[in-house]
């Protein structure tokens, strides 16, 4: 019995790597975008992004996904997510994406605003291009503040994911509660968090190493 | 012929007149001190040299050549300008020392990087690379800091900082150094290793102008000195003669404050 459980929470384990995996993917890059549009020159734009970060992070991250997978089909009398599993997989991570894009676009802007004006202006002084200031000069330098609250968000990204089991996708949360049902066990449901306990765990030694790593300079 | 001409800078912050009517011209090898009040227009007037700020009116001529003319468009003026601001080397209050890289990488990375951009770069890169290793490492040594090469920002003093700085400026051969208040952030007993510096520098005729607060330093090594009250040229003039012997009325009330201080 206990092999076949850990069998299914594997596979429930898999999903939720996926939804964790792909939101990442798409979030970091969406975020830089979102922050260098919350710190545009155009007033519209940065009002505009005040106004959806203000929306994401102000509603529950579970409502936004039941409106992304839902939304469609009941406004739009389309289910362009195609019923199926990887049709939930997908509304998830385009929820996860844009909920946490929202998030980090913050982080990356005190990355960027911390980092002081000095620094690119001494590139500018020293003949060095726009691109040659971010790469060389200030992007490190961003990077290494913003390391601590980014792990933060991601180590929450991690337990967030058992959220999807709202829109029945059977990640690791899902698949041990399905035992309730089934067999009447309860302890699959405790056994689950042996495996976050364990993804944060490697999270965490990566980001020690990447702190570390960044130690050398102030 | 002068190295630079400065004619008729101004320059607004909003309503702010920060610079008015500012001119002077400089001499290849001579050292030019600025003094003056804190929100004289100093600092501006170096950054506009730097094209850290774009003046609103006036000229910027060095070695003969327009680099700046109010006349022009901007964009004609973004054009040129990493090629112009080669003409000038910026030390700036703060350092503004890279933290990420050593005391060596921070003199030579912006050579470096320009080198790219050489015709020759790709089948000489190591040899480009030792040769702008050994130019930095003289200017450390030049600086008093061989030892330090290896250190990152952080484990040095801010007198160490401000020589790795000087360094970093020199390392583009710049027709002209800018100082920024270069002492200023420094504790007492880490100014005098930075001052000896630029006297170096004076005795081997680096063309330089200096925005300092240090009058008896002004008055040994500047050739010629300025100094500047509300954004305009109250008076210049050779050094010792408008320190020992101000005409102007705003002159003597400032320099006062420094000799009884």
């Amino acid at each position: 019995m206990f092999w076949s459980v850990t069998q299914t929470l594997l596979g429930g384990l898999a999903t939720t790597f996926q939804i964790f995996f792909f939101t990442l993917l798409f979030s970091l890059p969406l975020g830089l975008l979102f922050a260098f549009a919350s710190m545009s020159k155009l007033k519209p734009l940065r009002s505009l992004m005040q106004f959806i970060v203000w929306v994401v992070r102000g509603t529950p991250l579970m409502l936004q996904l039941i409106i992304i997978f839902y939304g469609p089909g009941l406004w739009l009398k389309s289910n362009i997510w195609q019923g199926g599993e990887t049709g939930r997989l997908m509304a998830t991570v385009v929820a996860f994406s844009f909920n946490y894009a929202c998030y980090f676009s913050v982080i990356f802007r005190g990355g960027i605003e911390s980092v002081p004006v000095g620094q690119s202006e001494a590139g500018q002084v020293l003949g060095m291009t726009r691109s040659q200031i971010f790469f060389k000069v200030t992007l490190l330098q961003m990077i290494k503040r913003v390391v601590p609250p980014m792990s933060n968000e991601i180590i929450t990204l991690v337990k967030d994911t058992s959220l999807a089991r709202t829109i029945s996708v059977l990640e690791l949360t899902y698949a041990g509660y399905s035992f309730t049902k089934s067999d009447g066990l309860t302890w699959p449901l405790f056994y689950t968090g042996v495996f976050y306990l364990l993804l944060v765990g490697i999270l965490t030694l990566l980001f020690n190493y990447v702190e570390r790593k960044l130690d050398y300079f102030r | 012929m002068a190295i630079l001409e400065v004619k008729n800078l101004e320059k607004h912050f909003g309503k702010l007149k920060v610079l008015e009517d500012v001119s002077f011209s400089l001499e290849e090898g001579n050292a030019l001190a600025i003094i003056g009040s804190s929100g004289s227009g100093k600092t501006t007037l170096l950054r506009c040299l730097n094209f850290l700020e774009r003046p609103d009116k006036g000229e910027i001529i060095v070695r003969g050549e327009k680099l700046f003319d109010a006349g022009q468009a901007a964009a004609d003026w973004e054009k040129d300008i990493r090629r112009k601001r080669l003409h000038f080397g910026m030390v700036f209050q703060s350092f503004n020392l890279f933290p990420q890289y050593t005391a060596l990488e921070n003199v030579t990375l912006a050579e470096k990087l320009l080198a790219q951009e050489r015709p020759d770069f790709k089948q000489h890169k190591k040899a480009i690379y030792e040769e702008i290793n050994e130019h930095g490492l003289a200017l450390l040594e030049q600086m008093g800091l061989s030892q330090r090469k290896e250190h990152y920002p952080h484990q040095l003093s801010g007198g160490q900082q401000q020589r790795v700085a000087i360094a970093r400026a020199l390392a583009l051969k710049p027709d002209i150094l800018c100082f920024d208040e270069p002492t200023s952030a420094l504790d007492p007993e880490l100014t005098g290793e930075v001052l000896k510096v630029i006297r170096g520098l004076a005795d081997q005729n680096t063309t330089m102008i200096i925005v300092t607060h240090e009058m008896s330093f002004a008055r040994d090594v500047a050739d010629y000195l300025v100094f500047m009250d509300e954004g305009v040229i109250v008076e210049q003039g050779k050094p010792r003669e408008v320190i020992d012997h101000p005409r102007e009325e705003r002159t003597k009330q400032f320099l006062s404050r420094y000799t009884q201080g």
